[in-house]
């Protein structure tokens, strides 16, 4: 069995030490070591995008991406985030039932929202379409994205 | 605060906030030092004899501390007929089918120790069909059906692939087919397919030195564990303490139990250690139980004026290798067999039939949208036979209050509401007057379809619940409930229920979030769209016990009879003067005067419910009670065909449910869009692919094809009200009924389209071009 390494990750802006093989995946180690479980295992074959999280503020699906790539990276998990207007939209617009696949929405969404303060439906849909959903029909978490379509989505949390 | 203050207000979900931050906890989100970690092995056959397995390299790896196979579980499950050994013994019956279970230090070496196992098969006749499977000579699947224990009404044909057959009979069918002037005879089929919730199935276990057992499970059922793990285990159902935290979508399939003794027997096997049994997205779709597939011959009888005067209806449900719930579906299939229609003359043989596919439990529906698929499509057939609007002759037929039922029930007003009022709504909301079919140029064809819906929840007829309130000290209260959150909502309903009896603000309650069954009084099971009915009243009734102790220690306080005290705005206070009164929270713990001296104690509330005048089936002619109420309802579909590939848009998708009261009409909107987004999911896309050997071709999200947000259309939802005069505030269930008139409205609308009869699923283009291809032969 290969042997396991110690190396650091930046999580949520803190530095995190953490002990993998090479072939553990970030998913795993952030769930397991770390204790971040808001990322989710749906698939673990980048299908479902409910273990997304930011990786250098880009969306990373974190069953596709080992752990030992992310070294030295800053890595955001849906834990990360305070009070974001994202999170309270989703509350707000009930774009959430069971939530499994909540975070990992979040996730993508934060992402799109800082790409493009005001993305088109065709974007929207492009950035999201990765994400599955079983329980809703999806136009919740549309309305809840698109009421969040102003700039500045990022902190709102004083 | 006046009543209905709280009740039909759009409250936002209790547990919203924890789902938003990544703070709310499922099953598979914990872990602890020392934890081990089972996995399973899994047959690749459809059907073979186990020659030999070879457990001796796994067990030589570092890490496994354990190894089991079927000969460590020495008897046979089933919540209703006992057929099911909990690892394969002798032979496999389906792809994906457990055959042993490693426990490992890690989850890696479990991987590994898994992957060393070998196991030798001698492969065995596949019957892969319902059809294979009814046909003379075909291989049995299980050789000892005869000798299986039958847990509850349950009609096995030995020396048969048939698990069980329900039987309706209705009527004169002689003098319904002498009635019937024009007749439509047609065959439907629905493949089989699976729940794919999101979260896939995970369990821990660990057993005490003092013989306490203690299970976390991603579940519906963690009463039903208790019960089962006490019956096949011999340990006293006091001992078993079994968790469910937050459930990451169900849908029915984690009704089932089935992976919980494998966790149970794999802690045992560790001297009782925890142990977390972790399954695959593969094995959750494959070795799990799935959605149940159809088969189903509909002969409609109509008069020229289009009042339908008999049917005759065969169901076979597809069971896959075991009966699990698949024999209660084919129950619950027979029970509302015929739709929602008034029909006088009822012939129903419906069957649960063994087949080497993956085995079928509940589902969301529970064998409503594949019935409704094929008497929606029979109802379209006949519409265009009698040359009379589709919508039209739905209202014509629509059952009502002074109707019976298949199983003979007696319709109120209150039980089975207004499928009429659904269908007015419905023709209005999809402007159903400019036409079913457009042809928009050469090319493009836009259509609507209509399906109906109705479903009553079988339940055991002795289905129970409970709830408890408890004050905290700031005068707030805790309900205390057994019914799971799955995301349907059911913790913020209820909550408003309660809030809304003793008027009080939604903040000041607080609802337990995981279930615990030491600590919440039982719910049966958290199925059947049941939760609101069934723990609401219980809530209600517990709301009342509270509301007469806050008047009995509230007249001691304030020196008056307790009738003349009213509990409202966290106050017991006199009716006729509300300046006099106490606060629940200087009760909540019993209240003191200046002295001293103290009455009361600390305020407990206590409610129950049991289901009421249910009765068994007629085994001849399913006579009966199978539940409390229907829910009707009225559905459409708009589509975009393209006539040169088939190729479709899905525009509108629109819902008109008889909710009696709705609670909460935004959770009620959101869990009713999830429904169609799924019976659009399924009619359009899903369905497991087998190969001719019965092994599934598409065990992954990459291949099996769910509806993504880029698909969806646009929802119209709108609820009619008939209050369920038994139900909290009127309500009726509706957790299910989204998506059970759905793929008919689907297929109706494509059949409109294409100008054909499009009666089998699922409706992908290359599926459409087939029927329409073999239509034109």
């Amino acid at each position: 069995m290969p042997e396991k390494k110690m190396y650091n990750l930046y999580v949520n802006d803190e530095e995190a030490s953490v002990v993998a093989r090479p072939s553990d995946t970030l998913l795993h180690v952030l769930r397991d070591q770390l204790g971040l479980t808001g990322a989710k295992p749906g698939c673990e074959n980048g299908d479902c995008d409910a273990c997304t999280v930011l990786v250098d503020g880009k969306p990373i699906k974190s069953c596709l991406m080992l752990a030992i790539e992310a070294e030295g990276k800053h890595v955001k998990t849906i834990e990360g985030l305070k009070n974001t207007r994202i999170q309270k939209a989703f509350v707000e617009n009930w774009a959430i039932q069971c939530g499994y696949c909540t975070p990992g929405f979040i996730m993508n969404g934060f992402a799109l929202l800082n790409q493009h303060s005001n993305p088109d439906s065709e974007t929207i849909n492009d950035w999201l379409s990765g994400n599955l959903c079983r329980c809703m029909g999806y136009a919740e978490i549309k309305a809840a994205i698109k009421s969040v379509m102003t700039s500045d989505h990022a902190d709102k949390s004083s | 605060m006046d009543e209905s203050m709280i009740v039909g207000k759009n409250h936002l979900r209790v547990d919203a906030w924890e789902k938003v931050t990544g703070n709310a906890k499922f099953t598979n989100d914990y872990t602890a030092p020392g934890l081990l970690f089972a996995r399973l092995v899994t047959s690749p056959f459809a059907h073979a004899k186990i020659k030999s397995i070879d457990t001796s390299l796994a067990l030589k790896l570092p890490g496994t501390k354990a190894v089991l196979t079927g000969q460590h579980f020495p008897f046979l499950t089933g919540s209703l007929l006992k057929d099911r050994p909990v690892l394969a013994v002798e032979k496999v019956r389906y792809h994906g089918e457990p055959v042993a279970v490693v426990v490992a230090k890690s989850d890696h070496e479990a991987k590994l120790a898994a992957e060393a196992i070998q196991v030798e098969y001698e492969p065995l006749p596949v019957v892969n069909t319902v059809l294979d499977a009814l046909a003379e000579g075909a291989p049995l699947i299980h050789e000892n059906l005869g000798m299986y224990k039958v847990v509850k009404p349950a009609a096995p044909e030995p020396n048969t692939n048939i698990a069980h057959r329900q039987k309706i009979r209705k009527g004169n069918m002689e003098k319904g087919w002498a009635n019937s002037e024009v007749v439509v005879e047609a065959s439907f089929s629905y493949p089989k397919s699976d729940h794919a919730a999101m979260e896939t199935r995970c369990i821990r276990a660990q057993i005490s030195a003092g013989g306490n057992v203690t299970i976390y499970s991603a579940s519906q059922s963690p009463f039903v564990i208790k019960k089962l793990i006490s019956r096949y285990f011999n340990v006293d159902a006091g001992k078993i303490t079994v968790h469910t935290p937050f459930v990451g979508g169900s849908f029915g399939g984690k009704a089932a139990v089935c992976l919980e003794f494998i966790a149970y027997m794999a802690s045992k096997a560790v001297n009782g250690k925890e142990v977390k049994l972790v399954i695959s997205r593969e094995q959750d779709m494959l070795s799990a139980p799935c959605h149940i597939g159809l088969e189903a011959k509909v002969k409609l009888g109509c008069t020229k004026d289009g009042l339908i005067q008999a049917a005759e209806l065969s169901y076979w449900f597809d069971g896959g290798a075991y009966a699990d719930q698949g024999l209660a579906i084919a129950r619950a299939g027979a029970v509302d067999c015929t739709g929602p229609y008034h029909i006088e003359n009822v012939w129903c043989d419906s069957l649960c039939v063994y087949t080497n596919r993956p085995y079928a439990t509940s589902f969301r529906g529970f064998g409503h949208s594949e019935l409704m698929f094929a008497i929606e499509r029979a109802i379209d057939m006949m519409a265009k036979k009698l040359n009379i609007d589709p919508l039209v002759l739905r209202q014509k037929n629509a059952i009502r209050a002074g109707n019976t039922t298949p199983t003979q029930v007696v319709l109120t007003r209150s039980n089975i509401g207004s499928l009429i009022k659904c269908l007015s709504r419905l023709k209005e909301i999809i402007n159903w007057d400019e036409g079913a079919r457009i042809e928009i140029d050469e090319n493009k064809v836009r259509a609507k379809g209509i399906g109906c819906l109705w479903k009553a929840p079988t339940s055991a007829p002795n289905a129970t619940s409970g709830a408890v309130l408890s004050f905290n000290n700031d005068g707030s209260v805790n309900l205390s409930i057994g019914a799971v959150e799955l995301g349907q909502g059911t913790k913020t309903v209820l909550a408003q229920i309660v809030a809304e009896r003793l008027k009080m603000d939604m903040s000041k309650v607080h609802v337990t979030m995981e279930v615990d069954t030491r600590t919440n009084p039982e719910h049966w099971k958290t199925v059947a769209s049941t939760a609101t009915f069934m723990v609401g009243n219980a809530a209600l009734e517990a709301v009342k016990d509270v509301i007469a102790q806050l008047r009995q220690v509230g007249s001691v306080a304030l020196r008056c009879s307790p009738e003349q005290l009213e509990v409202g705005y966290e106050k017991v206070y006199l009716k006729h003067n509300p300046n006099i009164f106490i606060e629940i929270k200087d009760m909540a713990a019993g209240f003191m005067f200046p002295n001293g001296n103290a009455v009361g104690g600390q305020l407990i509330g206590r409610g129950n419910f049991i289901m009421q005048h249910l009765s068994h089936l007629d085994p001849t002619t399913g006579r009966g009670v199978p539940g409390p109420t229907w829910t009707v309802g009225a559905q459409a579909i708009e589509i975009e065909l393209d006539k040169r590939d088939f190729t479709y848009k899905i525009l509108r998708a629109a819902s008109v449910i008889d909710a009696g009261k709705v609670i909460n009409y935004k959770t009620a909107e959101s869990v009713t869009m999830g429904g169609m987004c799924m019976g659009l999911s399924i009619a359009s896309q899903e369905g497991f692919q087998f190969d001719s050997n019965g092994l599934v071709q598409n065990p992954n999200f990459r291949s099996y094809k769910l509806m993504r947000l880029t698909d969806i259309p646009e929802y119209i939802v709108e609820f009619v009200e008939t209050p369920q005069i038994d139900g909290p505030y009127g309500a009726r269930g509706l957790g299910e009924h989204g998506v059970i008139g759905i793929p008919g409205a689907l297929a109706n609308s494509l059949s409109i389209a294409v100008g054909g009869e499009l009666n089998r699923l699922p409706l992908t283009p290359e599926n459409i071009w087939k029927q329409v291809r073999g239509d034109s032969k």
